[in-house]
């Protein structure tokens, strides 16, 4: 009905090539948000991949400039409790390497050696602002996989298509989103394991086993780590743990590594806290649709949250009691929270900056909900000041947005990961771009000689 | 048309005319009208069928009962209007009177006396939105064993089955879709099966039966499904159609049979001779597509699939209504346009299966940009349905950035106006147009923005929802005295949307 209009000079705009990294690039006139605060008119200065200066001033003289006049600046975000560059087509087992089955090898499951840099989903996510990503192990209960109605009665709701026989799941992986040939900034940054329903099902069906299973690994981590000589000649009682996975676990025993526990129902967060202070375990809760219930809690227990704040359905028994403001409860009590992607932030990690706008619209502070896309997943994966920030010293990650990043009518118009600018190309505009014209090129040959 | 020239017209072919666009056996002179035992018939005389036999006697056996909600008449006032009929309305006015849209113009629109005034300033105003495949009901929350009831995933062919029975009032999502500007929603049959089952449209308005929601004189649609679902359900148990070739001799077998069987009805109808055929409900449903009384909403991802079904439906001689889940549509934007197909689409859904891969953000922009188009955003999920404004906002980024040039009051159509017309029922409602049903959102702000929240959701002129007044927030059966019941989460002061 209506009229195309496409200005020729689009098309050849946007095949320019990504700009090599010039030493040093200032990005000036914005509205920056810097994670922590909001500056009108700022100045963001980046060289040899950090951020060197955020402020007012001037450009440094010899710098690249960036007139950002009009526009928001922004730390670029990070997709947590993503399967970014671990899993290619969901439905295509060949191209998922985002979870483990064999019972040998859970806990020990690294993440970390599958990435693929060269994943099309990448240059996705970071159009849509997204630099980092903690790729965690898909697992029971986890929000990976496509839980799309049509196919819920064979693509198996909320098990991510994937069975971890073993309670845990795994090791995550931080990545970044740079063009390269390395993404990964550091391996075995945290275990995931589930709770709740989910890990009732990995325990032989009911809540307690679960507890009883981790309480039993644990004490079987500790007996190995204190006789590992003995048990390397055979001389320590059998254990149902593999040696990968003992070792594996070690430093969650001791409090070192950080466990994702995915949890939903208020019960078996309150559970799961008390866990954390018998076994002296440093959690993170992955889901916490009913966190708002016990938000007191969470927060006295200075445990951080990593959530979806559009989950609102009482989709099982165990988040009957989610709402559209568990975000902003939690940030309310004080609960360090981290806002997730959509499906397992992988295809849809672009949607992490709309979860954060509709949990703003649902009584989530602004400035808590970019430190939830921003800083708080730093410092929750204990990466504070080394990005998630515009702040000197941080990594060079920067998005140029042409408004508001949390609204789906802004677009981001550049992109920096390590201080480099991205190509904002993806294998979705190489589509659009081929079709714009009707599917016919005005030579009259197939759109497949267009390219 | 078959009636019997030789009475006059019973009361069943009245009823006929006056619907308009009913089926040919709808159309039949009922046997058990007092005419069928008429001696003067040139037809041979014969028994009438026994009750629930001729698929002509009782032409909606589960008919509506819906009512709209108490009401009073309302006018709207000073808000920026978006009227889905192609234009944006500043500082415009709405009138709602009896439930029906009575006036829509700029300020100097005269207010009726009587009419309650609603403050419209600072605020948007939009058609009720329309999500054409929702799923709410016969999938609905709690998601679990005993109330998944969307797939009759027992065989490639389960045209006899209807989504309406599987619908559960009490699912919550109602309610929050409401919530999100939801007014009229097209409830169907999963896509495991070649043809999953007959579609449904519903108001969206608490009840406590299905038949208190179903819209009155709404077509019925039929779901089908290309691709990946039906032949993986089917292949996976060693049956046909296990590949996408056996999905077409599948839809090409049964619309042999729904001709046949429809052939046999014609005949028996025009001669009475011989036993009438048996009622096939599944054949039924299928000669309702072929008589156009029922719309094809089919479930197709590939463009190349597309084309295959146009052709199916060009050899037996029916109308594809809607493509649903077409996130190839902009490949054949051309033709879809040309022959008048809907193109119903995510703008963020990509990449969760092969067939999947190629979405693309910018469908629905470049979908739209044909002449004569249907583009339409839908949701598939309770949760993406209380924000199909945000997915279309998307939409707009996407193809801005392509460097088209959209207008907002133009993408509104695409969960208003196409919508509605995806499931035929763009007579009724969709657009702010004079003697449509009061179906309107009263928005907090612009709802291509993702603060914007549905301040007052009207259905049939009848307040629904109202985001400040606990009297219009409905609750479910089932969620009463859960977890969290009556209770409001704490959030801090000065907060929330704009």
């Amino acid at each position: 009905m209506r009229r195309l209009m496409l200005s020729a000079a689009i098309a050849a705009l946007s095949v320019a090539a990504p700009a090599l990294a010039q030493d040093t690039v200032a990005i000036t006139g914005g509205r920056v948000l810097t994670g922590t605060s909001v500056i009108e008119n700022g100045t963001v200065v980046m060289r040899s991949g950090r951020i060197v200066s955020v402020g007012t001033g001037a450009a440094p003289a010899g710098a690249r400039v960036i007139d950002a006049t009009g526009k928001t600046v922004s730390p670029g975000f990070v997709a947590v409790d993503s399967g970014l560059g671990a899993s290619e087509v969901s439905s295509v087992g060949g191209s998922d390497d985002q979870g483990n089955s064999a019972n040998t090898i859970s806990a020990s499951f690294d993440v970390s050696y599958g990435l693929d840099p060269w994943s099309f989903t990448l240059p996705v996510a970071r159009q849509g602002g997204i630099t980092r990503a903690i790729v965690v192990p898909s697992h029971p209960g986890g929000s990976g996989g496509h839980n799309h109605a049509d196919d819920s009665d064979f693509a198996g709701v909320g098990a991510g298509g994937l069975q971890s026989p073993g309670l845990f799941a795994g090791q995550a992986s931080i990545i970044h989103l740079g063009q390269g040939t390395d993404i990964l900034v550091k391996p075995r940054v945290a275990m995931v394991a589930p709770f709740g329903e989910a890990g009732a099902s990995v325990a032989g069906g009911a809540r307690g086993a679960t507890f009883t299973l981790f309480k039993e690994s644990l004490a079987e981590v500790r007996l190995y780590s204190r006789n590992k000589a003995a048990y390397d000649r055979a001389g320590l009682r059998d254990l149902s743990l593999s040696r990968a996975d003992l070792e594996a676990l070690i430093p969650v025993a001791e409090g070192r590594m950080p466990l994702i526990v995915t949890v939903d129902r208020a019960a078996d967060i309150l559970q799961v806290l008390r866990l954390g202070q018998e076994e002296g375990v440093r959690m993170i809760l992955d889901g916490a649709a009913e966190g708002w219930l016990v938000a007191e809690q969470i927060a006295a227990a200075n445990v951080p949250v990593l959530l979806n704040p559009i989950m609102n359905l009482p989709g099982s028994f165990e988040s009957r009691a989610a709402r559209m403001e568990n975000a902003a409860s939690l940030d309310a009590a004080g609960v360090i929270i981290a806002i997730k992607g959509n499906e397992g932030s992988i295809h849809r990690a672009k949607e992490t900056r709309y979860n954060a706008g509709n949990a703003v619209s649902h009584g989530l502070p602004y400035a808590s909900a970019i430190a939830a896309i921003t800083t708080n997943p730093a410092r929750i994966f204990g990466m504070a000041g080394d990005f998630g920030a515009l702040a000197p010293g941080a990594a060079g990650d920067v998005v140029i947005w042409s408004g508001d990043p949390l609204e789906p009518l802004s677009v981001a118009t550049a992109v920096f990961v390590n201080g480099v600018e991205q190509s904002m190309e993806t294998r979705q505009t190489l589509l659009a771009r081929r079709y714009m014209t009707g599917g016919t090129q005005a030579n009259g040959m197939p759109v497949a000689y267009g390219n | 048309m078959i009636f019997d020239r030789l009475r006059g017209p019973s009361p069943a072919v009245i009823a006929c005319v006056l619907a308009g666009a009913l089926s040919l056996s709808a159309c039949a002179t009922t046997p058990d009208s007092p005419d069928a035992a008429d001696g003067s018939s040139s037809r041979p005389d014969r028994a009438a069928l026994a009750t629930g036999l001729d698929p002509a006697s009782n032409l909606n056996p589960f008919p509506s009962t819906y009512q709209p909600l108490p009401r009073q008449n309302t006018a709207i006032v000073g808000a920026t209007v978006f009227t889905a009929a192609g234009t944006k309305i500043e500082n415009g006015v709405v009138i709602v009177t009896d439930g029906r849209i009575a006036a829509v113009g700029d300020a100097s629109t005269p207010v009726p006396n009587g009419h309650t005034v609603v403050d419209g300033r600072g605020r948007f105003v939009t058609p009720g939105i329309i999500d054409v495949h929702s799923h709410l009901g016969v999938y609905p929350s709690p998601g679990v064993q005993g109330m998944s009831d969307g797939n009759e995933a027992t065989s490639p062919n389960t045209a006899q089955v209807w989504a309406e029975h599987s619908i559960w009032p009490q699912d919550p999502g109602f309610n929050t879709a409401r919530a999100g500007g939801i007014t009229t929603l097209h409830i169907l049959p999963g896509s495991a099966n070649l043809f999953g089952g007959r579609g449904v449209t519903v108001r969206n308005i608490p009840s406590i039966t299905m038949q208190g929601m179903k819209m009155p004189d709404a077509p019925y649609g039929l779901k089908m499904a290309c691709g990946e679902n039906p032949s993986r359900v089917y292949g996976g148990r060693n049956q046909s159609p296990a590949t996408g070739m056996g999905n077409v001799a599948g839809f090409r077998s049964a619309f042999i049979a729904a001709r046949d069987y429809k052939a046999k009805w014609d005949k028996w109808r025009e001669d009475g001779e011989g036993s009438p055929p048996t009622r096939n409900l599944q054949n039924e449903t299928l000669v309702g597509v072929l008589d156009g009384s029922i719309m094809v909403q089919n479930h197709c991802y590939r463009a190349d699939e597309m084309a295959v079904m146009i052709d199916i439906a060009n050899e037996f001689g029916y109308k594809i209504r809607a493509f649903h889940h077409a996130v190839e549509a902009y490949k054949l934007a051309p033709t879809l346009a040309r022959e008048g197909i809907c193109a119903a689409m995510w703008t963020g859904w990509w990449g969760f299966k092969m067939e999947a891969l190629d979405a693309i953000e910018e469908n629905a922009a470049l979908v739209d940009a044909q002449q004569g188009s249907c583009a339409v955003i839908h949701s598939d999920d309770a949760e993406l349905t209380q924000r199909l404004n945000q997915e279309v906002a998307a939409s707009v980024a996407a193809g801005r950035r392509l460097g088209m040039n959209i207008r907002e009051e133009d993408a509104i159509d695409w969960i208003t106006i196409n919508a509605a017309r995806a499931i035929g029922i763009e007579d009724q409602t969709g657009s702010l147009e004079p003697g449509k049903r009061g179906d309107i959102v009263i928005w907090s702000a612009n709802p291509f923005s993702v603060y914007a929240r549905a301040d007052q959701v009207f259905i049939d002129g009848s307040l629904s929802y109202d985001r400040n007044n606990p009297a219009y927030q409905p609750t479910t059966d089932f969620e009463l005295g859960q977890p969290g019941f009556g209770r409001t989460p704490t959030v801090a002061a000065n907060t929330g949307a704009r």
